[in-house]
């Protein structure tokens, strides 16, 4: 009886203390919210963070969308060949690229590559109170370091979602064409029928949203740690392990509710 | 001489504990007055009831003649800006060298020339004893002393009303704690024309002595004695006494 009771306890609280996080997580956003609309809008910090989250994640982008792109013609063409329908492999990579592929794998990427760089630097910063010298200055810690990485996510993940999908094109192509030797009007003729202008946009809005959620995540992060440089890994490594599950989790309701209004 | 910061009646509770209790006094205008006390004293809240950080249970405080609790969250950030602080750990932006750390402040709130920042650092660096070869090397490049001068350097860009020091010597050596010591004093007489206040937090009672106007003492929350430092000195108190003679 006394071990029911404990195991009921052990899930109640996991379940408050799930709660309870999601509501420090949403006065978060409220306060970046808050301060992202107040003045002054610092151009230079905005663009630093573009720079950094998308610019720096380029090469690391190009090379994942390079091979997926090329694995995926591969894996397309193997499992259609026997019903000679090889000439679809373009537009099915494509769709695939445009709707789920390119941002959920550019997300996966800045999560890992800048939600982790975000919470350590937010992080190391409150453990060496250079929050709270800003906070002396009168500047608002958020405002100055939270509102820029949010929307530099937000902004930079479709111009790297819009990549991933013309580099993956790229290696389904030179994959499809040049070594599997689908006929190469054809392959084009098709995605010139199937593909559609919705498909990219669909992909391109759920890359910003994921961008948006990435940097809330890494900078919210960042806000709560606690102790020293422990706590700065903790945070890190939250900040990686919620920013893609939120990514793999949100993509279901964000395309949910895209199929209902593109 | 009036007071720049006065604390009726204030009182800081956090659940069961009392961190602040009942303090009423006031940190004398254009002087150097230090709070000492053992570590969990409430110095530390202390400080930052005074910056707005927190707000007490009760009481009042006032700065400058402003009462605190008047201003909203904006109001607050700008009220903000009459202060200086230099941090134990002087909490330098670890992404900016030396001058750009000093520069900071004077590149968010004013609209210098570039020429005109260059200028002012330069003798806000010169001010603090800083070598030109150090003003381009990042914090983690620094000694702890000249940390410590860089902070004082940035908290002076804006010519504040009130300087705050959170254990200034804490962490040096002895040659740097009379460096530093040596320069909270020179700061405040250089600054003596626009009687600008200096409160330090600290647990160091030798520089303590050397450098203040004034001195109080606090434990669990409340001032165990606050005078002149002659008057601490001669103070008949056992918990003081035990203090000096630490």
């Amino acid at each position: 009886m006394t071990f029911v009771r404990t195991y009921v306890e052990g899930i109640g609280a996991s379940i408050l203390g799930l709660l309870a996080g999601l509501g420090r997580f949403s006065q978060f956003m409220g306060t970046v919210f808050f301060w992202g609309a107040h003045p002054p809008m610092r151009i230079k910090l905005l663009m630093d963070q573009m720079y950094f989250i998308g610019n720096k994640s380029l090469f690391i982008v190009g090379l994942t969308s390079l091979f997926s792109g090329a694995v995926f013609a591969l894996q397309m063409y193997l499992g259609i060949k026997a019903i000679n329908m090889d000439s679809i492999v373009g537009p099915v990579v494509a769709i695939s690229l445009a709707k789920e592929l390119a941002p959920v794998f550019a997300g996966l990427v800045v999560a890992g590559r800048c939600g982790s760089a975000m919470a350590a630097q937010i992080g190391s910063m409150k453990v060496t109170e250079q929050l709270d010298a800003l906070e002396v200055m009168g500047i608002n810690p958020h405002q100055y370091l939270a509102v820029p990485r949010v929307i530099g996510a937000t902004l930079s993940m479709p111009l790297l979602c819009g990549i991933f999908m013309l580099v993956g094109n790229f290696g389904s192509w030179l994959v499809g064409v040049h070594v599997l030797g689908i006929d190469e009007v054809m392959y084009f003729q098709k995605l010139s029928d199937f593909m559609r202008l919705g498909h990219v946009a669909e992909g391109l809005i759920k890359a910003g949203a994921f961008g948006f959620l990435i940097g809330m995540i890494g900078t919210y992060h960042g806000f709560e740690v606690r102790g020293g440089a422990e706590g700065v890994g903790k945070g890190t490594n939250l900040a990686v392990v919620w920013g893609m599950v939120t990514v793999l989790v949100s993509d279901y309701f964000i395309s949910s509710f895209l199929a209902k209004i593109l | 001489m009036a007071d720049a910061i006065t604390f009726t009646n204030v009182s800081k509770i956090y659940g069961d504990a009392t961190v602040l209790n009942n303090l009423t006094f006031g940190i004398p205008e254009g002087q150097i007055t230090t709070i000492l006390g053992f570590s969990g004293a409430g110095k530390s809240t202390l400080m930052k009831h005074i910056l707005g950080l927190t707000h007490p249970t009760s009481g009042k405080i006032t700065s400058l003649g402003t009462d605190m609790e008047t201003l909203d969250e904006l109001g607050l950030r700008e009220f903000r800006r009459n202060f200086g602080m230099v941090f134990q750990y002087a909490a330098l932006f670890d992404f900016l060298t030396a001058f750009e750390n000093v520069a900071f402040p004077l590149r968010e709130f004013t609209k210098l020339k570039e020429s005109e920042i260059k200028a002012k650092v330069s003798e806000l660096m010169q001010a603090v004893e800083l070598v030109p070869e150090s003003w381009q090397r990042l914090p983690s490049e620094l000694s702890g002393g000249m940390r410590k001068r860089v902070g004082l350097a940035r908290a002076l860009a804006l010519e504040p009303r009130i300087m705050l020091y959170d254990e200034p010597t804490s962490g040096l050596d002895p040659i740097s704690t009379q460096v530093v010591s040596d320069l909270i004093v020179d700061t405040a007489k250089q600054n003596a024309q626009r009687k600008l206040t200096s409160l330090v937090i600290s647990h160091d009672v030798r520089a303590s002595l050397r450098i203040s106007d004034n001195i109080m003492f606090l434990e669990k929350g409340k001032i165990v004695e606050y005078s002149t430092v002659q008057g601490f000195k001669n103070s008949n108190n056992p918990v003081i006494r035990r203090f000096l003679e630490l």
